[in-house]
């Protein structure tokens, strides 16, 4: 026991040096993440070691529900910031802040408060469950911008953008396509939970697959979790064995899912990011979001005095959001006449997606 | 005097063993190429270095008091509740369905009403597990852990179902959520900051428990049975049934801090899906404030806000230093492992007191770790 | 459509998914008994197989040996069944606390292990399925029974050796004497602290083996929290099993085999809300218990720390 004991006071010995002199007195880069590390807080001195730049740079925070890699939705939102970071001129004049995992609705609400504090010029809560706390604190900060998603919804504020991807178009777009390989006419969809963008892309490929072949049999499952990898898995399982040919899921947790594709060797449709590296064979599309043309309207906006006010909405026509098709499977040329075709409809109009709810 | 640089002591050990922890996690940022001093320092900022902070930590430190009243009730009665989390749900959605029932109602009666609601949802989710355990054999481990899933599941169905925001039930979007709680029945803020009136009920119900726990039949009953079953039952007291109360209790707690988050921090329900973007893992985390707090009402009211401090100061690092979240997850996990640890000294110093109180034949203070011997005192 | 239910696809359907599923919950169940045997209650599970899970996974990834890849994920699931008993048996802390600081102590570290050495989402390759010649042509049982991965064979050669080690040899007898009664296995000679060391860290490897089991053999990716709970329930899966492992089994064929219907259930389109079907297993693995109302008594020494008395 003496030993613990002396363990023990060691530990505490090294906790007090630690204690005592926590106050950051100058701030250093902090080297593990690729950005610029936040400013102090308003009560903290300005740092000393900050250089007198020749433009302010324009700075950006956003909150994300889950990991900046999750291959899906929080990714497809710091991808896009990284483009334009590297657009605008690098770090210098361009500096990104996050916070990821922030799952917790109340947590992300004062990060988002925190951020504002700090004077960004905007502040993105990638989440519709952030919307309610973006609707209390902007009022509070009417100098700075904020954006949220996925809705439309800007509260009638006038320092808040909304912006939306319109999934279902992706998603009738990859119904189409896997409407036309699909070999035993049954299509198996895994969710996560039945609501928001999930639900607007499984509703689009419904469609989608419905419009090509009216027969086709789209089976959904939603398996009540985001984060459920084994679920999300032996639901693709159970979809193989009940004939389906071709796959597809929405959120983070189908990683597992595509794995079941590959394993099997039935065809896969990814959305949100682009899926393909996680089993080159069977991926035949992504519809990926790419949130870089509308961020940077709003941030031309931001630069002209309009701080918010207005909704944004991704899709084929605007170029937010574009099927990127996996080149390493060949897609069979009629079907690539499909796939262009109904690309080509969605955009010009002739197509109108009916989610027939 | 002496007594009471033992009390101060045992107060300071978590603190120290915190400590101790977070000298673990400077080596471990060290290795990641960040600076403990500065991480640190953004933590301590983010969790005290402003009026707004620590409001903030008070914010967060509340469900986290209130779920550990429940588990100084449970525990005391020695069944575990890891139930928090489902109870404090149920608790909201009764309390939130309240609030969007009875809009003609003055607000402090919708306030009180659903209070009551989140008192008895949670109770009842608590109470499950009470009966299975008391009259079926069901361990409340197994019971609690997987009504927990049940009332994710629960609460998914109900906000995109029955519950929806009509708002958005009309768009595409259907983010599943409520409607937002009218004006008057939000609890009073300390403006501009969001500490609300929340914080100060849950105080009040600290003291509430102690005197429950040591100053009525019930109390003592409850902690007879977690004691000592078999003595109990001889004594006369209907064990089973002081079991059931006993998880009823904790839960209807739990519920209490759920229906606090709504009416004090988010005034609507809101689902991600799982259960920790609703509570913010509070039903966890209570359990280890509890234990902070060594089980009792009045000392888990510091532990919550020592815990409220560290989750909230763990943000606040994310933010300043751009330190990923998971370190700041396994930082907490250390500083559990560590306190939990250091309680041995405490008990031991305990021991040699309680050796010289009974010479002096003072009746003892209950050990609270009682439930958890195996020792046979001669 | 509910008549669908009924048909053999889906019965094979269910078992052959049952089986797999109930993987991970043998691995780590198996894992909880020992130490709930021995009187030592590990709510830390989780976080010992998301290490043992990201473990494996990279070994798996960098050296593509699955062998190694199994064996490194044992070691660290081992290291933290070390960590674990140092801390309930030497400094005898709460049980279910200290495991919920490991829970959490593993969740983190995996994740920032998964971000700093990976980055991104990738996929191994596993564990294959092994198609037993002839036996896995049988209709419906072949799918069933013998073309499984080697990592779900495994994991139910597991239950009777654990039954077998529990019951028939004298390290059965003394894990469950320090668990019913520690001072007179102490009396006895029996070392207390030395089974329950024994037992946890027996614990932790099984709990990285079935960590392993997903990322290796069963999901082939690592993700951050890809457990997802998973190691709770194993945990509940032990008192439903009333501590023995044939009951343990019994329990994680139900819990995984109802989960697997009522993927089934949607999959066939049957018109029950997806949350209420996810409930199903849940719902069901309490019913099952109260139904049976089992009176099977745990070890008495569960959660008790020892302390001689000097």
């Amino acid at each position: 026991m003496k030993k613990n004991v002396r363990l023990f006071v060691l530990f505490v010995l090294l906790a007090l040096v630690v204690g005592a002199c926590g106050t950051p007195a100058t701030v250093a880069p902090a080297p593990v993440q690729p950005t610029e590390p936040a400013a102090p807080a308003a009560t903290e001195e300005p740092a000393a070691t900050e250089e007198p730049a020749a433009e302010e740079p324009f700075r950006v925070a956003v909150v994300m529900p889950s990991a900046i890699n999750d291959l899906a939705f929080s990714q497809s939102m710091h991808d896009a910031l990284l483009r334009i970071q590297e657009e605008m001129g690098g770090e210098s004049m361009f500096e990104i802040v996050y916070s990821e995992n922030m799952f917790v609705v109340d947590d992300a609400a004062a990060a988002l408060r925190d951020y504002a504090s700090q004077g960004f010029d905007l502040v993105i809560g990638h989440g519709s469950q952030y919307g309610s706390s973006l609707q209390e604190i902007a009022p509070d900060f009417p100098e700075t911008s904020f954006a949220w998603g996925t809705t439309v919804d800007t509260f009638g504020l006038p320092n808040v953008f909304a912006y939306e991807a319109a999934s279902d178009q992706g998603g009738f777009v990859n119904g189409a396509i896997a409407a036309s390989l699909s070999e035993s006419n049954i299509i198996g969809v895994v969710g996560p939970i039945e609501t928001g963008d999930a639900k607007l892309y499984v509703d689009g490929f419904k469609a989608g697959a419905e419009a090509i072949k009216p027969d086709i049999d789209v089976r959904v499952s939603y398996i009540g979790s985001f984060s459920d990898v084994a679920l999300a898995s032996e639901a693709a399982n159970t979809h193989v064995s009940a004939g389906a040919d071709v796959l597809t899921g929405t959120a983070q947790m189908v990683v597992g899912a595509i794995g079941v594709a590959e394993e099997n060797d039935v065809l896969w449709f990814g959305t949100q990011s682009n899926q393909a590296s996680l089993a080159p064979s069977v991926v035949v599309a992504s519809q990926v979001y790419h949130w870089e043309g509308i961020l940077a309207e709003m941030i031309d906006m931001i630069k002209g005095g309009t701080l918010g006010g207005q909704s944004f909405i991704i899709d084929l026509a605007n170029g937010g959001e574009v099927i990127e098709f996996n080149p390493e499977y060949e897609l069979v040329a009629n079907v690539n006449t499909v796939a262009e075709q109904t690309i080509q409809g969605i955009i010009d109009g002739s197509i109108t997606i009916d989610l027939g709810q | 005097m002496r007594s009471r640089l033992n009390s101060l002591f045992d107060a300071l050990l978590p603190v120290i063993a915190t400590l101790a922890a977070l000298g673990v996690g400077a080596v471990m940022l060290l290795v990641l190429g960040a600076n403990p001093l500065e991480a640190y320092g953004a933590l301590w900022v983010g969790a005290f270095g402003s009026t707004n902070a620590f409001a903030e930590t008070l914010v967060k430190a509340t469900p986290l008091l209130l779920v550990a009243l429940g588990i100084c009730i449970s525990f005391r009665g020695d069944v575990i509740n890891i139930g928090g989390e489902g109870q404090m749900i149920v608790g909201a959605i009764l309390a939130t369905s309240v609030g969007l029932t009875f809009t003609g109602l003055p607000g402090w009666l919708v306030i009180a009403m659903a209070m009551l609601a989140g008192f008895i949802g949670g109770g009842i989710w608590g109470g499950i597990p009470g009966v299975l355990k008391a009259y079926f054999n069901v361990n409340e481990i197994l019971s609690t852990v997987m009504m927990n899933a049940i009332a994710v599941q629960f609460m998914n169905f109900m906000l995109r179902g029955p519950m929806i925001d009509p708002s958005q039930a009309e768009l595409a979007s259907k983010i599943p959520q409520t409607a937002r709680l009218l004006e008057p029945f939000r609890l009073l803020r300390w403006a501009p900051t969001r500490l609300h009136l929340g914080a100060l009920i849950a105080v009040v119900l600290a003291i509430l428990v102690y005197i429950l726990l040591w100053r009525t039949t019930l109390g003592y009953r409850i902690r007879a049975v977690g004691q000592n079953p078999n003595a109990s039952r001889y004594a006369g007291i209907d064990v089973k049934r002081h079991v059931v109360l006993a998880l009823l209790l904790s839960g209807a707690f739990a519920g209490l801090a759920g229906m606090i988050q709504v009416y004090g921090v988010n005034y609507r329900m809101i689902t991600d899906g799982s259960a920790s973007g609703f509570t913010g893992s509070a039903g966890f985390n209570g359990i280890v404030a509890a234990l902070f707090g060594q089980l009792h009402p009045i000392w888990s009211i510091p532990a919550s806000v020592l815990f409220g401090a560290l989750l909230v100061g763990a943000n606040s690092m994310q933010r300043m230093v751009q330190i990923p979240s998971a370190l700041v997850t396994a930082l907490n996990g250390l500083v559990v492992v560590f306190v939990v640890s250091s309680e041995i000294w405490r008990r031991r110093r305990q021991r040699r007191r309680l050796a010289a109180a009974k010479e002096e034949d003072v009746p003892p203070k209950p050990d609270p770790d009682t439930p958890g011997k195996t020792k046979v005192r001669a | 459509m509910i008549s669908d239910l009924f048909s053999v696809t889906v019965l094979v359907g269910i078992l052959a998914s049952g089986i797999r599923l109930a993987t991970p919950y043998l691995y780590a169940a198996i894992g909880e008994t020992f130490a709930q045997r021995s009187g030592v209650l590990n709510l830390g599970v989780e976080g010992q197989m998301l290490l043992g899970a990201f473990a494996a996974f990279y070994v798996a990834l960098t050296t593509g040996n699955l062998g190694l890849a199994v064996l490194v994920a044992m070691l660290v699931g081992a290291i933290m069944g070390l960590a674990m008993a140092f801390v309930t048996v030497n400094l005898h802390a709460q049980q279910g606390i200290s495991g919920i600081g490991f829970y959490l102590f593993g969740l983190g570290m995996s994740d920032l292990l998964f971000q700093k050495m990976l980055g991104t989402v990738e996929t191994v390759r596993g564990f294959p399925r092994i198609h037993i010649p002839v036996l896995s042509d049988i209709p419906g049982l072949g799918q069933i029974f013998f073309s499984q991965n080697l990592m779900v064979y495994a994991a139910y050669l597991l239950v009777p050796i654990a039954w077998f080690v529990l019951n028939k040899t004298t390290l059965g007898l003394k894990i469950r004497s320090v668990g019913e009664n520690p001072e007179a296995a102490d009396s006895l000679g029996v070392s207390v602290a030395g089974v329950r060391y024994f037992t946890i860290v027996l614990g932790g490897t099984l709990s990285g083996v079935a960590g392993a089991s997903l990322s290796i053999a069963l999901l082939n990716v690592f993700q951050q929290n890809m457990t997802s709970g998973l190691g709770f329930i194993a945990v509940a899966l032990v008192y439903f099993g009333g501590w023995r492992p044939w009951g343990v089994l019994g329990g994680a064929l139900l819990f995984s085999m109802v989960n697997s219907l009522q993927l089934w259930i949607q999959v066939l389109g049957i018109p029950i809300p997806s949350d209420i079907a996810v409930m199903m297993p849940y719902v069901l693995t309490i019913l099952v218990l109260v139904a049976s109302v089992s009176r099977v008594r745990g070890p008495s020494a569960l959660t008790k720390p020892f302390e001689r008395e000097d």
